[in-house]
């Protein structure tokens, strides 16, 4: 009885943790899926978004600033608010080149937020990270308080991806896909490329924002390694990418699914002698690079390909400009 | 036996088909003309030659062997030269740095050819160690046009080499090609220019809609009423592509 | 004055040499196989593991068993381009790029696996530095390193503008569509590419070993740098590439020299953040960098 209440919680965590993904994956495929920008800092918008609400909800402390004791909500809102300015100020730098500048850059924020969490301790306490972040339902009793959490991560899923799949059937979605299929015809047509950018781009990153918000109030604590390119980023690269790039219930998909193969894993390595078990963390993350590189190559699609929302109408005599 | 002939070559980018079965030669020592309003698939016909798209029907010949659809570095190695539009020099490289490139699949000493191109295109000679980017729009055309010749190709095609030039850089140009010509290479040339082009050409192609619609010798095509009308008229408009 | 010169430029000078050495593979990749290459970072660190490796077996100079290591690293980046990169050179760019980054943090995974995550030393002991004029200090492996920088940095330059596969990578890197069509060997070029920059790359990380340490995210912490000293230098200009990386380097030490009063102008631990701001603001105001490179 026990074990089953024991594997009941651990499936509850694992379905959590799952949906957080969820949520960073759906904000990745935004920007990715939508828009084809390589959003190479996901850690750091991940990070501030969890640092944003941990400090705004925390109560009063000597450790770090803040502790306003603020509402949830309210913490969500800032962390999605604060994300969204600094996106703003990176898409206005990096946009209008090539995406590559984009992914630089962002990969760069993620760093110097890594930089501002070391040096700054008397804000952020440093590696010490900030602890008891309040946690919705945390006064419900077991199992119910898991269920509770697992509850609102899942209807932040469920709004989200609501949300982006209207975005992504409305016209807005339409003229993405357009620019990302072809630019020089959808300039030709009067669009303006880089503020579709942007908006993919912001948007984007808010919703990794509040991903990272959940992820504070979930573990109650966040230190510097939120910011971690490998969990942070690099996961959920490849839940996009094996989940299936420019479809939303492909990125749910692949985040739940690629969270299960890396936990799963990861029971089977921490139960190696401990030696062995260090070594056989990096052979994991090996093999899911492995994985990724097999999806870019042979099923660049992913699991659940794209479907188009009618765009052939509206791209379809695009090329014709292309002669002469 | 002609050096270049297209036979009724159909081909475009992608899906879209842009060239609708034409066919044109170029015979030894010959410059031919290609004409036509924008968007008529001239370029593209030329492109065509040089393994730039791929063909769906029809075959590109060059001295009777068939080299439809080779990709264009394996074209090169057989002695056509193609010069594009715009980009056709490297900016950064020096002026001999570039005619040196233009000679990359020669095994041979190209020292002696060099000095040809340099009698050739006298000032840029003189330039030889200035970086091409800093030259002038005419002068930036004989380094393209000398790079191409480093290979002594059996046929040079030259894409509008007189796009963007002031009147007098232009003249200059196709006394450059007529005089290109006179030491034995067969020039096949796509110009706006229409009228100074043909002057100059042994024969001459409109091209409209991906098709051939004239065919004569340059001096007839000058004579042709309906061609002369067409170009002074301007042709007609491509709709333009929408999202 | 000593001070500055003795603490901070001396050592930003060698930051910046290194950095140089990094960034030329960094542009030229960019230019020529046209991705922003997130992998760079650890073909340094696994030239380093090899030079590591090859010091624990001969018990040699790292230094002496440098150009072994390079060959190492050349190895293996040329595999890693026939498995991972030339499959999708059809593909989107963008793609390349989501490739490299995957390949990133493989790469590390397989460093840390064989090498495991404890600091190491190629150069074990301490050394005097030697006293020039009175007043410069220079230590001996500092005027190594620079000697050293400046042999490759000369070698590349004959490279580049001496030989005939130089000079097409040039060619290339200005316009990689026209150096097709002028019938250079494009796959050749690449193949050059990846020869030049992983076998500086991995000097570059040697360099940094023998002034620091070996560890297994020295790479990455230098991937920012190099990609700011390319991108200020002007992508695809590899005499940028020299250049911007000295720059970085030098104003990255020297931020924190107390220009006023006794405090460093800028706390030395956002050293790593001088690199990120030159770069943005290159992307802000001249994004073709100092030397005119691509702009994509």
């Amino acid at each position: 009885m026990d074990a089953l209440y024991g594997y009941m919680l651990y499936g509850i965590s694992l379905a959590t943790m799952g949906g957080i993904y969820a949520v960073l994956t759906l904000g990745l495929n935004v920007q990715w899926g939508f828009a084809g920008l390589f959003n190479a800092g996901i850690a750091g918008f991940f990070g501030i978004g969890a640092y944003t609400t941990a400090i705004l909800t925390t109560s009063a402390t000597h450790r770090h600033i803040g502790g306003f004791e603020m509402p949830y909500i309210v913490g969500f809102l800032a962390a999605m608010l604060i994300c969204g300015v600094i996106a703003y100020l990176v898409g206005k730098v990096c946009l209008r080149l090539r995406s590559d500048y984009l992914a630089i850059a962002t990969i760069g924020i993620a760093e110097i937020f890594r930089l501002i969490l070391k040096n700054e301790t008397w804000a952020t306490n440093g590696p010490r990270g900030v602890s008891e972040i309040p946690k919705p339902f945390e006064h419900w009793p077991e199992p119910w308080n898991q269920f509770g959490f697992l509850l609102l991560v899942l209807v932040v899923v469920a709004i989200v991806y609501v949300l982006v799949e209207v975005a992504r059937k409305s016209p807005w979605g339409r003229v993405m896909t357009a620019i990302r299929e072809n630019e020089p015809s959808a300039k030709a047509a009067g669009k303006n490329v880089e503020n579709f950018r942007m908006e993919g781009f912001v948007i984007g990153c808010m919703i990794m924002a509040l991903a990272g918000a959940l992820m504070a109030h979930y573990l109650k604590f966040v230190d510097p390694n939120a910011t971690d390119p490998l969990l942070a980023t690099f996961l959920v690269w490849v839940m996009l990418i094996v989940g299936g790039s420019a479809n939303n219930k492909g990125a749910i998909l692949g985040a739940f699914l690629m969270w299960v193969v890396w936990s799963a894993t990861e029971i089977v390595t921490s139960r190696l002698p401990d030696e062995l078990a260090i070594r056989a963390a990096y052979i994991r993350i090996f093999l899911i690079g492995l994985m990724l590189q097999i999806f870019l190559q042979k099923f660049p699609q992913g699991i659940l390909p794209e479907k188009r929302p009618d765009v052939a109408k509206s791209n379809g005599n695009a090329e014709t400009k292309m002669a002469d | 036996m002609s050096v270049i002939e297209l036979q009724s070559v159909y081909g475009g980018y992608g899906d879209t088909e842009i060239l609708h079965g034409v066919s044109l030669k170029v015979d030894p020592g010959e410059i031919v003309v290609v004409i036509g309003p924008n968007g008529a698939g001239k370029s593209t016909a030329m492109k065509s030659v040089f393994g730039l798209l791929s063909l769906t029907k029809g075959q590109v010949l060059l001295d009777g062997e068939d080299i439809t659809n080779t990709p264009p570095e394996k074209v090169v190695r057989k002695g056509v030269c193609y010069v594009p539009q715009t980009e056709n020099i490297f900016p950064s490289l020096t002026v001999e740095e570039n005619l040196e490139m233009g000679a990359y699949v020669r095994e041979d000493d190209f020292k002696p050819r060099l000095n040809e191109i340099y009698e050739l295109f006298p000032p840029l000679a003189e330039k030889r160690k200035q970086s091409a980017g800093t030259l002038s729009g005419g002068q930036r055309q004989m380094v393209a046009m000398g790079k191409a010749l480093m290979l002594e190709p059996r046929i040079l095609l030259l894409d509008e080499p007189t796009a963007g030039l002031s009147p007098k850089f232009r003249g200059e140009i196709f006394s450059i090609v007529k005089k290109i010509n006179s030491i034995g290479t067969p020039i096949l040339m796509v110009e706006q220019n229409a009228k100074q082009a043909l002057s100059i050409a042994d024969h001459g192609y409109v091209l409209v809609d991906g098709q051939n619609k004239f065919f004569g010798s340059g001096q007839d095509l000058l004579d042709d009423p309906e061609v002369a009308e067409m170009f002074l008229g301007g042709g007609k408009a491509v709709p333009e592509a929408s999202v | 004055m000593a001070d500055f010169i003795n603490f901070y430029f001396i050592p930003g000078l060698l930051l910046g040499s290194i950095y140089a050495l990094g960034a030329i593979g960094i542009t030229m990749t960019f230019v020529i196989l046209r991705f922003a290459n997130f992998a760079h970072g650890e073909s340094m660190t696994l030239g380093v593991y090899f030079a590591w490796s090859l010091v624990q077996i001969t018990g040699w100079h790292p230094l002496v068993v440098m150009p072994i290591a390079m060959i190492l690293t050349v190895l293996y980046a040329l595999s890693i381009d026939r498995l991972f990169y030339k499959p999708l050179r059809n593909a989107p760019v963008v793609m390349l790029v989501v490739a490299s980054f995957g390949l990133m943090l493989m790469t590390r995974s397989v460093i840390q696996f064989f090498w495991g995550v404890q600091l190491k030393s190629v150069l074990p002991g301490i050394q005097k530095p030697i006293l020039v004029m009175d007043y410069l200090r220079i230590s001996p492996k500092h005027m190594m390193i620079m000697a050293s920088a400046l042999v490759l940095m000369f070698a590349v330059h004959y490279l580049l503008t001496y030989t005939k596969i130089g000079k097409a990578m040039r060619a290339m890197s200005d316009s990689p569509e026209l150096a097709k069509l002028t019938g250079i060997d494009t796959e050749k070029v690449v193949v050059a590419t990846w020869v030049v920059g992983a076998a500086l790359a991995c000097a570059a990380g040697v360099f940094l070993a023998i002034d620091t340490h070996v560890e297994t995210r020295m790479g990455f912490k230098l991937l920012l740098p190099m990609f700011a000293a390319a991108i200020l230098g002007g992508v695809g200009r590899p005499y940028g590439a020299l250049v911007g990386g000295l720059i970085i380097g030098l104003a990255e030490e020297i931020s924190s020299y107390p220009f006023i009063g006794t405090e460093p102008l800028l706390n030395p631990g956002y050293k790593a953040g001088v690199a990120f701001a030159i770069m943005i603001g290159i992307l802000i105001w001249r994004p073709s960098g100092l030397f005119k490179g691509k702009v994509f």
